[in-house]
């Protein structure tokens, strides 16, 4: 009886290229390109270790950081940024809503479609920061172009999200308003609207979160806010300050993002 | 939703009640207001007369944009390597170091709910609450510029992303899996291997993918605060108001762009 059994099964899991030469080929090709990559590295390591006591300093500025002495300059950051973020939902968002409309293939005839997603296309071409640098060369320096790119961002956002949400509704909603007699505006209010209204409140609440992290950012190339104080700070090798700016940033994200959390939570 | 009487004994239906469509409208004012209040301080400093020029200023620059200046690519080859490698090393840095943090993360997979969990998700939520630029704009204060602080800093804040939604998945995993796995008398690191991780590898894919690809956008600007890359060549055509070399690299970005759109989502077809 012993005889008929052979040696012992092993069982093997599957592997998840099943050609040996094909396997054997992608690890070639992934160790040839990461040594390509890090080949390519150009790092200066007197200047790296140079750079090691200015990162003691910078950390040792996250214990320790400096609210005081820059007060004025970021509490004027921090209202730029606030203020741009509040005017470019808002702008943004007025601005979305008959792009998004336009936009959903269920509601709007195909050339009005075919404009809105070009439109949509065109405003998230580009990340905010590149949308900042032509607005800043444009409208000069200051919050102004940091409101534009911030407006920009939200359409691309919004309007696109809102479009594909309605793309999405139930029609039989539709036709049954629409079975009672309702016209255009009664359509939108009693069947659309209420069908996209949670999930757009908790877009839009989720878009604020974003615009204050983005507003953080385009400072960097002069469309003012919070970002301009910072680089200021870090341009004068102030890290206290510049840690100081850092945290009071990871508060306020920290308290969006659960405030749009709870939003959301809530309109679900 | 509110069925009014009427005096006459009819029934009016309508979607709010009174009292809701006050505090609704209340509540427009208020955002209304609170606008116009932000609107004044914001535009308190701006100087009208740059605004009603811009039309002008944009003319002025997309007509020094065009044509692009096409020859300058050659010099930008270096540049578009550059950009790949900080966006792939940074994700695969970032891959590396936020699995195990995820691990350590996830409810259900933490050795300590009290004191790991919590530790792990603040550095989660430490890292991303900063964006990729301004852990550019440190890391090249402590580093010196170049493609080294440019990597480092897209690890950092993939770190979070990458973290966040693969503990998530961790979090979601069906345990008899787990539980049949243990069952046979495996190891703790055999439970992993054979319960869980099949179980998340499709979902770490998909995430790191995704992130990949916001990566490569992202490294395209890490450069505007002297990480390398593409971003290091815009902010010297921008400085020396090269416009012609402005446009041409503002192309290659949004090509870049698109094919690595393009290979995410054939690798997400390939993964589903």
């Amino acid at each position: 009886m012993t005889a008929t059994t052979g040696p012992a099964r092993i069982w093997k899991r599957p592997r998840l290229v099943e050609q040996t030469w094909l396997r054997w080929a992608i690890i070639l090709a992934v160790l040839l390109y990461l040594g390509l990559a890090f080949g390519s590295i150009d790092v200066n390591w007197t200047r790296v270790s140079e750079g090691l006591v200015r990162a003691a300093r910078l950390f040792s500025g996250f214990l320790q950081p400096d609210f005081t002495s820059r007060w004025g300059d970021i509490q004027q950051g921090l209202i730029e940024s606030l203020t741009m973020t509040v005017c470019a939902t808002v702008f943004g968002l007025v601005l979305a809503l008959p792009i998004g409309l336009g936009a959903a293939r269920n509601i709007a005839p195909l050339w009005l479609y075919g404009l809105c997603r070009a439109i949509i296309a065109l405003a998230r071409a580009f990340q905010e920061i590149i949308v900042a640098i032509l607005f800043v060369a444009m409208f000069g320096f200051g919050t102004f172009a940091g409101f534009l790119t911030l407006s920009v961002s939200t359409i691309g956002f919004l309007s696109k999200l809102i479009a594909d949400d309605i793309e999405e509704i139930d029609p039989a909603q539709v036709e049954a308003i629409r079975a009672t007699g309702g016209g255009f505006w009664q359509v939108m209010d009693y069947a659309v609207a209420s069908q996209v209204m949670p999930r757009f409140v908790g877009l839009t609440a989720y878009k604020v979160d974003i615009n204050f992290r983005e507003s953080s950012v385009i400072g960097i190339v002069g469309a003012g806010g919070i970002g301009a104080t910072l680089n200021t700070a870090l341009d004068r090798y102030e890290f206290d300050s510049a840690a100081a700016i850092l945290l009071i940033i990871i508060g306020i994200v920290m308290l969006c993002e659960y405030a749009s959390g709870w939003i959301r939570k809530a309109m679900a | 939703m509110a069925i009014l009487i009427n005096p006459d004994g009819t029934r009016h239906w309508r979607l709010l009640t009174p009292g809701q469509q006050r505090w609704r409208w209340a509540g427009w004012l208020a955002l209304v207001a609170l606008t116009v209040f932000c609107w004044r301080i914001m535009t308190a400093d701006t100087i009208w007369a740059f605004v009603t020029d811009a039309p002008r200023q944009a003319q002025d620059i997309f007509g020094r944009m065009l044509p692009p200046r096409w020859i300058y690519i050659n010099q930008l080859w270096q540049a578009i390597w550059d950009t790949i490698n900080i966006a792939t090393l940074g994700t695969l840095i970032a891959i590396v170091l936020a699995t195990p943090l995820a691990f350590l993360a996830a409810r259900n997979t933490t050795p300590s709910v009290l004191f790991i969990r919590p530790v792990a998700l603040f550095i989660i939520v430490a890292s991303r609450s900063i964006n990729a630029l301004i852990w550019g704009l440190l890391l090249v204060a402590v580093l010196g510029p170049g493609v080294l602080a440019g990597i480092i800093a897209i690890a950092l804040r993939s770190i979070g992303f990458i973290g966040k939604l693969l503990y998530e998945a961790i979090e979601e995993i069906d345990e008899t899996q787990v539980e049949a796995i243990r069952a046979t008398g495996a190891s703790q690191a055999q439970v992993m291997g054979y319960g869980i991780w099949p179980q998340i590898l499709p979902a770490f894919a998909t995430i790191s993918v995704f992130r990949w690809d916001i990566n490569i956008r992202e490294s395209t600007v890490l450069g505007l605060v002297g990480a390398g890359g593409l971003g290091l060549a815009l902010e010297g055509a921008l400085n020396t108001l090269a416009w012609p070399q402005v446009s041409l690299i503002l192309l290659i970005i949004l090509v870049t762009v698109v094919i690595s759109e393009w290979i995410t989502a054939k690798v997400r077809k390939v993964i589903i």
